[in-house]
């Protein structure tokens, strides 16, 4: 649950006199982590089991994230199911672009995360979170739907302590915060450039 | 006292006006206190598939599906008139047998034509463009 702005015995006290209180803030993140649309498109096989967490048997309508929508432009959520080539990442880049606000990233398996298995090989991108801000990561090759349910309720956790107002608000609320990332362009040999360093920190690589 | 008929006229087009501007003047607000909007080439971009388009979409491009069209009209259409023709043959005034067969004599000159562009081969043969 959220951190509540109305103090919880109040609440609990009126409740039980059949009052029902809110703020704007719960309702508003209650309504959104609740229509979560995911932007239809898959890149390989995790997409697959992306199918299958929206088909009936798995059937991520449960959690409100059935509308699959083929425009970016309708999109809540991005999840990046398969292994991103250096061929596919600018398309990818692009798309998240042209998602409106709020929008989040599920990055799912591990090409997503880092290449994966095809991380030695020259067209693989090491990870969508190179170029591209990553809410939730879910391991796996693939993951299964469950751990996608997993990760779609994570993202749910997330989206329901965003706050609306104050210095911490969501960043998709401040107004410094871009929107849009730049897109990578086909370099001689690799993505130019091949990192977004605004985006991508990895950890310094300690060498005992 | 009876209302003026015309009112509820004038509360129904009252209703219609504020279902669309309501949530658009919502939505003005929220994002004049919540949520500062952030444009950019890509987000305002016209086309939406991560592929950035070429060119112009004016553009002339050759009509040959028209081929197809008067095929379509000789063997299928056709066909759909020749069939009440053919049942209701006997019981038809010359009037009518002659103005059917205007029409298949239309028809039977665009066959003609479409035998001499060539579009009746079948396969490797050159197909009239």
């Amino acid at each position: 649950m959220s951190e509540s702005q109305i103090d919880e015995g109040l609440r609990a006290e009126l409740q039980r006199q059949g009052v029902w209180v809110t703020s704007m803030q719960e309702l508003y993140n209650w309504g959104r982590k609740n229509s979560i649309w995911p932007l239809q498109f898959g890149l390989a096989c995790c997409a697959i089991e992306m199918i299958a967490t929206a088909a009936s048997r798995y059937d991520i309508a449960r959690f409100g994230g059935e509308v699959f929508r083929p425009s970016p432009r309708q999109a809540d959520l991005m999840i990046v199911a398969g292994t991103v080539t250096k061929k596919m990442a600018p398309q990818i880049v692009r798309l998240y672009n042209q998602m409106p606000d709020p929008k989040y990233v599920i990055s799912m398996g591990a090409c997503a995360i880092s290449g994966g298995p095809f991380k030695q090989g020259y067209n693989v991108l090491k990870g969508i979170d190179r170029y591209i801000p990553v809410d939730v990561y879910i391991p796996g090759c693939p993951p299964r739907p469950e751990a996608l349910l997993h990760a779609f309720m994570e993202l749910q956790r997330k989206i329901d302590s965003q706050k609306l107002s104050g210095r911490e608000k969501a960043d998709f609320l401040k107004k410094e915060q871009p929107s849009e990332f730049p897109v990578p362009e086909f370099g001689e040999h690799d993505l130019n450039p091949p990192a977004n360093k605004d985006v991508y920190q990895p950890p310094e690589l300690e060498r005992v | 006292m009876t209302p003026n008929p015309y009112l509820f006229i004038v509360i129904f087009a009252g209703v219609a006006l504020m279902f669309p501007l309501l949530p658009l003047a919502l939505a003005w607000c929220w994002r004049r206190f919540f949520q500062p909007p952030k444009p950019g080439p890509d987000k305002n971009a016209i086309y939406e598939c991560g592929v950035e388009s070429i060119g112009d979409a004016q553009i002339q491009f050759r009509s040959q599906y028209y081929l197809y069209a008067i095929i379509f009209l000789i063997f299928d259409v056709e066909a759909i008139f020749l069939v009440p023709f053919a049942v209701a043959f006997s019981g038809l005034p010359v009037g009518a047998f002659i103005a059917v067969l205007v029409f298949l004599l239309l028809l039977i000159e665009g066959l003609i034509w479409a035998w001499g562009k060539g579009c009746l081969n079948w396969g490797s043969g050159r197909t009239g463009t």
